[in-house]
């Protein structure tokens, strides 16, 4: 039913991904301002907007005895690993690549920005940003375990790992109505992936700025940039693999996956403020003691379910 | 084309792997060798192994993340400061490591390497199940409690505290008496 696109999707994956970031971020300024009791405006939208050409001619920090070669490498992997990510995901019944393996390569892309934020933390040489690294390699071990659990629930829902087929055996009913742990653990995993919200500890406010303290000019924006990404990233691919991807009554499949995927991000977007930001530590444990058995059991009553269904 | 990526991701493999022992600061050495795995990753990708191919990427960089942070902590280049050196023992590590090469290259010239009988099935991924769940699924299993034995065992001689420093003499202590907090209250 999924199909691979033709060569032209290669641009507009990319494209889309970014209108959902900006999209986001719109949604984000606007959510900040009512905030701070202020009326959301365009312009306030305009003015947060206008950081990108500011960060786009500043003048670069340059800082004595920085890892040039390994920081540039960090900066890039954020938000390059983000738009690898979404060549799997489906938009209504295509997607840029149908891979047989495609949730496994969405992991493997998202375990990526591991290594990005280590390194972008460790290029600068200074302590504030090798802190904000380790800081998310720390909040990496709390929130992995879960999301994988998380996204293997949906795989052995639909016995795939090929994302076209596990939005087919959505047909009827959504995964998001019997395995809503793995739902909520996907969408707490994109949070932390995108290192926002909640989940800003690595790049927190007690740290100076964390990964993001030295980073400037073009850095700055290609690391932020990777953050709203993912965000959009990780919410287009909760749509496949929770809530039955272009499935949906009279729409075209486009459409309906557009509409799931904003509402996602909405979700996300309303939820950034709603939460104060977690200790790594303090998740670590909350992860392990609580969301992993969770998400565990989940796969279990999942696995059963689909016995049950092959043996009757 | 397969043919090109499978030897342009040889290459950079190999360059990785040499770059891990030219550079001078852990932190290079450490995402040098990540790149040279990830590039194996790549060629078992392209041979037709999808989900090993994936896989491998994904475990080589939580594994290389969490290796370069104890890597930076315990070897001798504090935090990158001082050059550093990845060669020892210079003289016998060459003639081992060139006798390992030798030989293995020369096995890959001299095995009589079998015809393929059959053709490849379309989904490997199911193949590389079936045999994993299959057949070593005794393997497997021995493995996996190997394993789980070996964490808790490391971990039990790792920590110098114990239940009764962290509950009291009768185990009745709440919350616990931890140096860091814990995120749910025990």
């Amino acid at each position: 039913m999924v199909e691979a696109g033709r060569w032209w999707t290669v641009l507009l994956a990319p494209a889309l991904l970014l209108a959902g970031a900006l999209l986001a971020v719109a949604a984000d300024t606007c959510a900040a301002a009512q905030h701070a009791g202020r009326r959301p405006s365009l312009g306030a939208v305009g003015r947060r907007l206008l950081e990108v050409p500011r960060l786009l001619t500043a003048q670069p920090r340059t800082l004595p005895a920085a890892d040039r070669l390994l920081w540039r490498l960090g900066v890039l992997i954020v938000p390059a690993a983000a738009v690898l990510s979404v060549l799997v995901v489906p938009f209504g019944h295509r997607g840029v690549a149908d891979l047989s393996v495609g949730l496994v390569w969405f992991n493997a892309m998202e375990v990526l920005t591991w290594a990005g934020l280590w390194l972008a933390g460790w290029g600068p040489n200074s302590v504030f940003s090798l802190v904000g690294g380790y800081r998310f390699v720390a909040q990496g071990l709390a929130y992995e375990l879960p999301l994988m659990f998380a996204l293997i629930s949906a795989a052995t829902g639909a016995q795939s790992l090929r994302l076209a087929d596990i939005v087919a055996a959505q047909q009827g009913l959504w995964f998001v109505v019997w395995m809503p742990v793995g739902f909520l653990v996907h969408l707490a995993g994109v949070l932390a992936f995108a290192f926002l919200g909640p989940f800003a500890y690595p790049a927190g406010h007690d740290l100076a700025g964390g990964v993001l303290a030295e980073a400037s000019g073009v850095d700055r924006l290609l690391l932020q940039a990777g953050r709203w990404l993912w965000l959009t990233a990780g919410a287009a691919m909760a749509v496949p693999l929770f809530l039955g991807g272009g499935n949906g009554p009279v729409l075209p499949a486009w459409a309906w996956s557009l509409l799931k995927t904003l509402a996602v991000l909405g979700l996300l977007v309303y939820g950034l403020r709603r939460v104060p930001v977690v200790r790594a530590d303090r998740y670590v444990e909350l992860a392990w003691v609580v969301l992993l058995p969770l998400t565990l059991v989940q796969v279990l009553a999942v696995a059963l379910v689909v016995l049950v269904r092959q043996g009757g | 084309m397969e043919a090109v990526s499978l030897w342009g991701l040889g290459v950079v493999a190999l360059a990785c792997a040499v770059a891990v022992f030219a550079c001078d600061s852990m932190a290079r050495a450490t995402f040098a060798l990540l790149g040279s795995l990830v590039c194996v990753g790549g060629v078992v990708f392209v041979l037709g192994l999808p989900y090993l191919g994936v896989v491998t990427v994904l475990m080589m960089v939580m594994e290389m993340v969490v290796m370069a942070v104890f890597m930076v902590a315990y070897m001798m280049n504090p935090a990158g400061l001082m050059p550093m050196s990845m060669l020892h023992n210079k003289r016998g590590a060459l003639g081992i490591s060139a006798a390992v090469f030798a030989s293995l290259t020369g096995a890959v010239f001299l095995v009589d390497w079998p015809q393929r009988r059959g053709s490849p099935p379309r989904d490997t991924t199911f193949q590389v199940g079936k045999a994993l769940m299959g057949g070593q699924m005794l393997t497997m299993v021995v493995l996996g409690f190997v394993l789980l034995a070996t964490m808790v065992a490391a971990t039990v001689l790792a920590l110098h505290r114990g239940r009764y420093d962290r509950l009291g003499d009768d185990l009745d202590r709440c919350p616990a008496r931890d140096p860091a907090g814990g995120g749910v209250g025990r």
